[in-house]
């Protein structure tokens, strides 16, 4: 985590990184849902995105896997430029970029086991998807990751089955199962209650250490990513007005951040 | 609190419009039952006359069983065959008609193609495959299979756009190529509403079926309409009792088939 610290000087390392660079992103000509936005996060890391609600946060995830076209910019995600990327090739560094979902996006119809393979599904052919022949290490690597969220019993439950907090760590096991580079959480703790928001947090932190990548994690609940993360970027209008490590957040800067101050009472 | 309170408007708001359409169609009633020259009395002859025609088909006559069973056969072949390809057709016609996964480019020619097949009745598709291909049950087979696209290409495309596409967006987000993406996130969510449309459309083929025969299509309708011009109303009842008995055992297969699939 000691390099986190410093995040401007992140990203020399070369592997395992994210840089982002001068990003715009225009729905309607001419009105920018995000402004010039730069930042670099690499290695062993927690970065909580924040600021109000529209304000370009999922349009900022959402462009770094290209589910959104960026407008201008670059973005290199460990050296590759994704931004240049068309066809088997974007769909091959989408493989390295792992996704956690608000809503966690799972199939409700499948069961646990196959939800988690999904995140296998960039790397075997369709009919070999189709006849569900997975490779034996994809199936023991899933096993593990279960164990590891604390589900390996419900490995042939249906999705449907579970509780918003279990699915949740499937979403996180589904991200994991594709060996990404960085991982990308789209408030992951929006649906969830105060104590499984701070499990499903833990649980994120826990990746970023054990697999040694970055993961940037838009939140509403500014305690919640003071807490965890190693590093905070305020948004707000699509511009970044804070970027610093959580200690250095103050009062102003929430100001700045959301508006007002009567809410910080 | 007094009537003398503030007063509200109701909140329930009228639907003008509404009402003038049910108006409108209760006063065209009225007049298409007078232009039309229905009368009760009229309606009172013809019971009389359909009774006297319901005491000539009894009792049935099962003199030409052979025959018959023939005929049965013929039309279970051409329902199954024609069902069997339909909705074999209609997957990929309905996926290309979907809008939520398809291009436009892609979507238009795939719905006007279902509209074709929609806007005739099966005998009239049946007529002109009775040209085509001459009597038999190949145009029988022709004809229903078209009729199957129309109705379940018609089904799949709309169930398909009525998905969640939250599933889609985290296959596409994990690097999934397209036909894994429809495979895990799109088959799940619709499996059991196809498997319900094709075994509705098997069962409305082999009731089509046993009709389209009646323009020489192949089937039990060409016995059924040439028992009829010779007033062999005996035969005529045996035949509608054993389409009876046809469709009520594949109602119950049709069962059968969805608790499999629950």
């Amino acid at each position: 985590m000691s390099h986190a610290s410093d995040p401007k000087k992140a990203g020399a390392h070369g592997d395992k990184s994210l840089v982002v660079e001068h990003l715009r992103k225009e729905y309607v000509r001419g009105k920018a849902v995000l402004k010039d936005i730069s930042f670099t996060v690499s290695g062993q890391s927690t970065t909580a995105i924040i600021g109000p609600s529209g304000t370009g946060k999922s349009t900022l995830l959402r462009c770094i896997n290209r589910l959104i076209e960026p407008t201008a910019g670059r973005i290199l995600v460990s050296g590759e430029d994704v931004c240049a990327l068309k066809g088997t090739a974007l769909r091959e560094a989408r493989r390295r970029i792992g996704m956690v979902f608000q809503e966690y996006n799972l199939v409700e119809r499948l069961s646990v086991m196959e939800n988690v393979l999904c995140g296998r599904l960039g790397y075997i052919s369709p009919w070999r998807a189709w006849l569900r022949k997975f490779p034996q290490e994809d199936i023991d690597r899933a096993f593990d990751l279960l164990d590891m969220v604390g589900l390996a019993d419900f490995a042939r439950a249906r999705a449907d089955e579970l509780s918003g907090g279990q699915r949740q760590r499937v979403g996180i096991a589904r991200a994991v199962m594709q060996e990404p580079h960085i991982l990308l959480a789209d408030e992951p703790t929006s649906s969830l209650d105060p104590k499984t928001s701070v499990e499903i947090m833990e649980l994120l932190r826990a990746v970023a250490e054990k697999r040694d990548i970055p993961v940037l994690v838009n939140i509403h609940d500014v305690t919640l990513g003071r807490r965890f993360s190693d590093r905070v970027i305020g948004m707000c209008k699509g511009e970044v007005l804070f970027d610093d490590v959580p200690s250095a957040l103050q009062d102003d800067h929430l100001k700045q951040i959301y508006g007002g101050e009567e809410w910080l009472q | 609190m007094s009537a003398s309170a503030i007063k509200r408007p109701s909140p329930f708001e009228v639907n003008w419009w509404a009402r003038a359409g049910y108006l409108l169609v209760a006063l065209y009633c009225v007049y298409a039952v007078n232009a039309l020259d229905i009368s009760f009395d009229r309606i009172i002859i013809g019971l009389d006359n359909g009774a006297k025609f319901l005491g000539s088909m009894f009792p049935p006559v099962f003199k030409r069983w052979a025959l018959l069973i023939d005929n049965l056969i013929e039309t279970v072949q051409i329902a199954i065959i024609s069902s069997a390809f339909g909705v074999a057709i209609s997957l990929p016609v309905g996926l290309c008609a979907a809008r939520n996964l398809m291009p436009d480019w892609l979507t238009w020619p795939s719905r006007a193609f279902i509209a074709v097949c929609r806007s005739f009745h099966p005998v009239i598709f049946a007529i002109l495959f009775v040209k085509a291909v001459g009597f038999g049950p190949l145009a029988g087979i022709l004809t229903l299979i078209f009729a199957s696209i129309g109705f379940v290409a018609k089904l799949f495309a709309e169930a398909i756009e009525e998905i969640s596409l939250k599933p889609v967006e985290a296959m596409r987000a994990a690097g999934a190529p397209f036909m894994s993406v429809l495979v895990y996130s799109v088959l799940p969510q619709v499996l059991n509403r196809f498997i319900g449309f094709a075994t509705y459309q098997t069962d409305a083929n082999l009731r089509n079926s046993t009709m389209i025969g009646i323009v020489g299509a192949g089937g039990i309708g060409g016995t059924l309409a040439a028992a009829f011009q010779r007033f062999d109303y005996g035969f005529v009842c045996a035949i509608l009792i054993s389409i009876i008995a046809l469709i009520m055992v594949s109602e119950l297969l049709a069962q059968r088939v969805k608790g499999v699939f629950r």
